[in-house]
């Protein structure tokens, strides 16, 4: 019989001496690429982000202004307005170009199966969620993904969709205002586009933290796609 | 299929943790390293370790391509590609406008107060313009070249609208603005409206260029009123331009010069812009 994943993975068996060792090609090079290219542009959407916002720091009026928050110069990049704007129309292109990519390339593939948060998917959420964060017991693993980075991942793509689309509404709120309207007009695109960042926030540090916690034959697996000894298999 | 194998393996296990017989899954069964050694599928390759290591260090290097994104680490290239970045963005601004798409106009009832309305400037708010002697310089590509007083450009026709001025640093306010169509008074100096540029030159030594489709956009002003009002000195008084297509940045205020041109200076394309905002400025 053959050795699988239920996924269809490629695998192969690794031989030495005492033991054999299983690994399973858990990210084609498409995939590998977005991850990375996407990892610095989503650093520099962000840090130059907030140094755009940083120049206004409100969802207010001008007049009066109260300013919502006062975010610290080391978090940004960019010197200045004018320079973090540079960044963020530079890189705001190879966000989307690498964004498109991967979910066109997923899609095509059928890579998605993997990643791709569905219903049947909810029953396995709680669990998982009680096991990270309130030492419960692991479920066990079937697939590459369980159902909690499902949704993550899976929420990351709405992120992306939102800051991209509210984000060409404040580039170009006179030619797009029709893509306004469903934000609740200009103003509010500035809220949701925050938001949007926010979502971003609330998933790297976890995402960082379990990667911390998974080791290197893990980490190596999103830079060479083989993951040596999968659990799922 | 493989979804469908994925279905039932999920049906068959509970999530019941690690206390699972391995023979109660079939697919786990039929991986373990003593199945493997034994039958090893037609499918699957065997290696040594040797050959993974160098099979994933291939993989590795496959991910080249994405060193090209540590220029923008290097400071003398950064500076480069993010000018091509900003160009390559006001280029898609440029292509994307179109002159016959207008901006929102608003109600009166959604108009902030004259009081809510933000003064900004780069410098100081008062160039101090006598505004009886003042006229506007007409230069460049037009039939009609020399000074022009306020009384002239207002026999045009009137605009009086109600749009959002939009600020780069991301405050926005929906004003009242009254003036002329840029358009009009372009045909009034007989510009040659086939030229790209419109130079503008402000007595507060603020200057500016704008690409010749959003000046005539019908939305375009040569604005010399806010909320009934003549201009007010800390909005530009006695004339500035007041366009909802554009950000603020490019809606100079103060005008004392106005150059209708093919060329544009490479090192003064706009008070900002020259220290790096976008040329284009489009909304």
């Amino acid at each position: 019989m053959a050795a699988k994943s239920a996924l269809d993975l490629k695998t192969v068996s690794i031989l030495s001496e005492h033991r054999t060792d299983i690994a399973a090609y858990e990210h084609p090079w498409v995939v590998r690429m977005a991850h990375w290219a996407n990892a610095a542009s989503l650093f520099v959407m962000v840090t130059t982000g907030l140094r755009i916002y940083k120049a206004f720091p409100s969802f207010g009026a001008k007049i009066p202004q109260h300013d919502f928050i006062n975010i610290p110069k080391w978090l940004t990049l960019g010197g200045w307005l004018g320079g973090a704007l540079q960044w963020h129309f530079t890189f705001a292109w190879i966000f989307v170009v690498t964004g498109l990519t991967y979910v066109i390339y997923q899609i095509v593939s059928g890579n998605y199966r993997q990643v791709l948060f569905t219903l049947r998917d909810v029953s396995g959420v709680w669990p998982m969620a009680r096991h990270y964060f309130f030492f419960g017991k692991k479920p066990e693993v079937t697939e590459p993904y369980n159902p909690l980075q499902k949704l993550a991942y899976t929420s990351s793509i709405f992120f992306g969709i939102l800051a991209t689309l509210t984000g060409f509404v404040l580039y170009k709120p006179a030619q797009l205002w029709w893509l306004a309207y469903p934000m609740g007009g200009y103003h509010l695109t500035r809220v949701w586009h925050f938001l949007a960042m926010c979502g971003f926030l609330s998933f790297i540090p976890g995402h960082l933290i379990m990667v911390a916690l998974h080791g290197w034959n893990n980490f190596y697996s999103m830079l060479v796609g083989w993951k040596k000894g999968p659990e799922y298999i | 299929m493989a979804f469908l194998a994925l279905d039932t393996a999920n049906d068959a296990k509970p999530h019941n943790g690690n206390d699972m017989n391995p023979d109660d899954n079939p697919e786990k069964a039929s991986v373990s390293p003593s199945d493997v050694r034994e039958a090893p599928s037609d499918e699957e390759k065997v290696l040594t370790h040797r050959d993974f290591s160098r099979m994933s260090r291939r993989e590795l290097l496959k991910l080249s391509p994405l060193v090209v994104l540590g220029a923008f680490a290097i400071p003398r290239v950064q500076e480069k590609l993010l000018e091509k970045g900003v160009a390559l963005s006001d280029w898609a601004s440029g292509e994307f406008f179109s002159k016959s798409r207008l901006a929102r106009t608003f109600k009166d009832s959604d108009v902030v107060p004259f009081e809510k309305f933000p003064y900004n400037g780069y410098d100081i708010l008062d160039p101090e313009v006598d505004l009886d002697s003042w006229t506007l310089t007409v230069e460049g590509l037009v039939r009609n070249p020399g000074e022009f007083e306020l009384p002239k450009i207002q026999t045009l026709p009137k605009i009086v609208q109600n749009t959002r001025h939009v600020c780069v640093e991301g405050w926005d306010a929906i004003g009242n603005f009254g003036g002329a169509r840029v358009s009009d008074f372009l045909k009034f100096i007989g510009a040659d409206t086939t030229a790209r540029f419109v130079e503008v030159e402000c007595a507060d030594d603020y200057y500016e260029s704008l690409d010749m489709a959003s000046m005539l956009q019908p939305q375009s002003l040569m604005c010399y009123e806010m909320y009934g009002k003549p201009l007010d000195r800390g909005h530009g008084a006695p004339l500035r331009l007041q366009m909802p297509t554009k950000l603020g940045y490019k809606q100079a205020k103060y005008l004392t010069t106005f150059r209708v041109t093919n060329v544009l200076k490479s090192d003064r394309k706009g008070y900002w812009e020259d220290q790096g905002y976008s040329w284009h400025g489009g909304l």
